[in-house]
């Protein structure tokens, strides 16, 4: 019902190959996320699945349709803006009803459908309130509103959260990974923050410079990143990257351990370091540590009581080493 | 942004304006090209002759021609001094903590919805008049001898007037320009002990520049062209000591019905109003980047 | 400024204030008030008291069929201003939501024909429209006041019609909504402060052309511009009269000047100035 194909879908702005060639499948249901740095490309990506732009290149295919030459609206596809572009002159009611109207539907059924929307989403006492005298989560919820009641094959977000203080972040979060549950429909989703990919996603497709780095579940890419890239953006705090004699004897160029899958100790252990900033949350501790295969973090409990100065000797979990070679792919 | 479909359809849209102003800039410009090549005379329509740089010469050597380009340089000057000037003084009053704010505002700014006609007469008649104007009732209470404006500061009269309707002009940016000004970097200042003059020479001013600018090139766009103030009270005299190059032109090819000769110097003021256009698009031009 | 304004400060500033806004304003003042003296009274020295007469508005509308100029004013206006407005909104939509390499360009052009000194086409203008059958007529002093401010509208409403958010209309097209429809349900209710903001400065600009208006008319077509000019030549004295022609011919528009303060800061200085 709702799954997505992109073959070989490339994008050209002047000069500047924006997406070199992209292959991706997107199966009914899912919940994918494009996640990467500023520039990557992913922004780009979404719109030209929703139509926004023309591709340069290659095809796409909704439900095995070739939707490539076709325009937004006819794509059967709803999208979420980053700034919810609501129309601030329209009350909440005018404003999710406008794509039914749009369609030609009886106003009789809109105004079940608006009002069933807005039940789902807490709205029914804003209707007829305009945008402007609402709160960013309202007006979040209105755009998603908005999106619902065309009954699309997918949702398409742009970076949904990204003007939400953080306390409105979390509970947003949660309310849209509910709401896919309920719904079931595809969801594309674009963020460059890494936690709300992993907290959401079924499926997260990391992109660095128009490219897809690697597709694969959110433990997938924790657990088992392909590459250098992967392995330094999925996680907070970073990986830690150590190269030199350790990585020679371990047969890599470069070798990576998590933060939290480094052992830290008083006694004994197969690095030495000394703390230089010890970061207190109350339940973690994030030390930085510099130790002489360079500068480390490790994450720990709470309650050891490391301060800055202390000196420590550090040993990895070899289970959970990761090991790279010279061109940055997983061994 | 835009899709295939949608770059045509913006060229089709904007195509009636571009070709409006087009039409309206080639034709009647090429016409003036031509004609000042030509001796062409309403009076005499039928004897016309090619006069290659006649025209030009004629206005080089005509006495009046230097005389009105001397008085439109110092129109613009002039204006401009007393405009640049006053505005920042007044907006620099108006910045100030007062009561009926709103109200001083509009009192200030209403000379220049005043259209150039009625400004004229009101100055001619009411104020500037020997007799029965109010600067004549002011000298007389004095004991002085009314003075004669128009007579015997014609080009300063003309001033004068033309400077009271643009003066609200430059108040206004200048003041919407220092109500611009960051507070926070006024604070930073005291704190690093300047005073008023100190923050004024060092903080506003710099500030102001570039809306002073603004002020200059937009004014002396249109203060090359001033036409009615001349016209409702000197008609450009006496002589010709209030002629600006506007208004000779006016003179040589409306009331001397010399096509020729009103054609040529229109171009040559086309080329003078071009100088003053390079800087404006300059600074114009910088500001559509934003 | 100061933190501490104390209320001595404000009211020395006050006066200082109302002071400078009053010398400014007087001119305007006493010509209206003189419109409601007598002739006699109007020359007989300064006054600031008149008799509050109206015999001077009537006299000016039976002997001079005031009515005319001033019909002729209002028609000009807001032609010229709904004229422009029609060629002006497609354009500056193509250029704010199309936007290409040339549009500043053609931008910039446009406000560049603005600049060319209106004695230059005097008279090619004034050939033509003798010959065309346009000296004198309404519908010809309307096309020069379009044309002259064209440039004016379709700036401004460039800059009201960007600061419109693109997504907005990005939404209206994946909800369905067709360019027309775009435009009628989502663009024009945005855009109708801007546009309204537009009327207002054009139509004030349009009222006080005093070049063309004066060279392109003679009897019929002449506006209150050309009229008042009319009565440089001190024939008669008869100044309560021209101070109560005045009053009308300047009131409507000072009154829209006052509402519109802001438009002009955008519309004269091109948006260099914010």
């Amino acid at each position: 019902m709702g799954s997505i194909t992109l073959k070989k879908v490339s994008k050209v702005f002047g000069e500047a190959k924006v997406i070199p060639s992209i292959d991706l499948e997107i199966h009914d249901g899912e919940f994918v996320v494009f996640v990467g740095p500023s520039g990557c490309g992913k922004s780009t990506l979404l719109r030209l699945i929703a139509g926004l732009e023309d591709v340069s290149g290659g095809q796409i295919l909704i439900d095995g349709k070739d939707v490539t030459e076709n325009a937004p609206a006819q794509r059967g596809l709803a999208m979420v803006f980053q700034s919810y572009a609501l129309y601030p002159h329209m009350s909440v009611r005018k404003n999710i009803a406008f794509p039914l109207k749009m369609a030609k539907m009886e106003q009789s059924k809109i105004d079940k459908k608006v009002e069933d929307a807005a039940k789902v989403l807490n709205l029914t006492d804003y209707l007829e309130r305009r945008p402007g005298q609402l709160s960013g989560g309202q007006r979040q919820r209105v755009a998603i509103g908005r999106a619902i009641v065309r009954e699309p094959s997918a949702f398409l977000f742009d970076e949904p959260l990204s003007n939400l203080d953080a306390a409105l972040r979390g509970t947003m979060r949660l309310e849209i990974s509910e709401l896919h549950q309920q719904l079931k429909t595809t969801m594309v989703y674009v963020t460059h923050d890494q936690v709300e990919a992993m907290t959401m996603a079924d499926k997260i497709v990391v992109l660095n410079r128009g490219n897809i780095e690697q597709v694969g579940s959110p433990l997938e890419l924790y657990n088992t990143p392909r590459n250098l890239f992967v392995a330094g953006f999925i996680g907070s705090p970073r990986m830690n990257l150590i190269e030199g004699a350790y990585a020679q004897s371990k047969g890599a160029k470069t070798t990576g351990i998590r933060p939290e899958h480094l052992g830290i100790s008083r006694d004994s252990g197969l690095w030495t370091g000394t703390i230089t900033v010890a970061e207190h949350l109350g339940s973690d501790t994030f030390l930085h540590i510099n130790s002489e295969v360079g500068t480390v973090n490790v994450r720990t409990n709470g309650e050891l009581g490391y301060h800055h100065g202390d000196k420590v000797f550090l040993t990895p979990d070899e289970n959970k080493l990761h090991r790279f070679d010279d061109k940055g792919l997983r061994l | 942004m835009a899709t295939q479909n949608t770059k045509t359809l913006a060229r089709l849209m904007m195509a009636p304006s571009v070709i409006a102003l087009l039409v309206w800039m080639v034709i009647p410009l090429s016409m003036t090209l031509y004609y000042s090549f030509q001796n062409y005379n309403l009076l005499t329509p039928q004897n016309v002759s090619f006069g290659g740089f006649f025209n030009y010469q004629y206005f080089y050597t005509d006495p009046a021609f230097f005389t009105a380009i001397w008085n439109t340089l110092i129109l613009v000057v002039g204006v401009l001094a007393i405009t640049v000037i006053g505005g920042i003084a007044i907006g620099l009053l108006l910045d100030q903590p007062i009561f009926g704010q709103g109200i001083v505002r509009i009192l200030v700014i209403s000379p220049f919805f005043v259209m150039p006609p009625v400004a004229a007469l009101i100055w001619k008649n009411m104020i500037m008049h020997p007799s029965y104007g109010v600067l004549a009732d002011i000298a007389k209470f004095f004991g002085l001898q009314p003075v004669d404006w128009f007579a015997q500061y014609p080009l300063f009269s003309v001033i004068v007037i033309v400077a009271w309707q643009w003066l609200p002009f430059a108040t206004l940016i200048l003041l919407t320009a220092l109500q611009s000004l960051d507070g926070e970097q006024k604070e930073a200042a005291e704190m690093d002990g300047a005073n008023f003059v100190n923050r004024f020479i060092y903080l506003t001013l710099p500030h102001l520049s570039r809306a002073i600018t603004v002020v200059i090139l937009i004014q002396t766009i249109f203060l090359l062209g001033i036409y009615a103030e001349i016209l409702v009270t000197t008609n450009g005299g006496p002589g010709y000591a209030s002629t600006n190059l506007t208004f000779l032109i006016y003179r040589t090819a409306r009331l001397g019905y010399d096509v020729g000769g009103g054609a040529a110097g229109g171009i040559i003021a086309v080329v003078l109003a071009n100088i003053v256009a390079i800087f404006l698009m300059r600074a114009v031009g910088k500001n559509l980047d934003k | 400024m100061a933190r501490k304004t104390t209320t001595q400060t404000k009211i020395v500033w006050t006066v200082i204030a109302w002071v400078v806004a009053l010398v400014i304003f007087f001119p305007i003042l006493y010509a209206v008030i003189t419109s409601f003296k007598t002739e006699p009274e109007a020359i007989d020295g300064f006054s600031l008291i008149p008799s509050g007469t109206f015999e001077n508005y009537i006299t000016v509308q039976t002997q001079r069929d005031y009515f005319k100029p001033f019909m002729n004013s209002v028609v000009l206006s807001i032609g010229s201003t709904i004229l422009a407005l029609i060629f002006a909104i497609p354009a500056a939509w193509a250029m704010a939501f199309a936007p290409t390499r040339r549009t500043k360009d053609i931008l910039m052009w446009m406000l560049s024909t603005k600049m060319m000194p209106a004695v230059a086409v005097l008279l090619p203008i004034y050939i033509l429209f003798r010959n065309f059958g346009l000296l004198d007529t309404r519908i010809g002093l309307t096309i020069m006041l379009t044309l002259i401010n064209l440039p004016i509208v379709v700036w401004m409403l460039y800059t009201y019609f960007r600061e419109i958010p693109g997504e907005i209309l990005e939404a209206a097209r994946m909800d369905g909504a067709s360019l027309w429809k775009e435009i009628v349900y989502v663009l024009t209710p945005m855009a109708v402060p801007g546009i309204a903001s537009t009327l207002l400065l054009n139509i004030i600009l349009a009222w006080n052309e005093a070049f063309w208006t004066i060279q392109l008319s003679t009897t019929n077509a002449a506006p209150l511009t050309a009229f008042i000019a009319s009565f440089s030549s001190p024939q008669g004295l008869f100044w309560a009269k021209l101070s109560a022609a005045s009053t009308m011919a300047i009131a409507p528009i000072l009154i829209l000047g006052w509402f519109s303060q802001k438009q002009l800061v955008r519309g004269l200085t091109f948006g260099a100035v914010k």
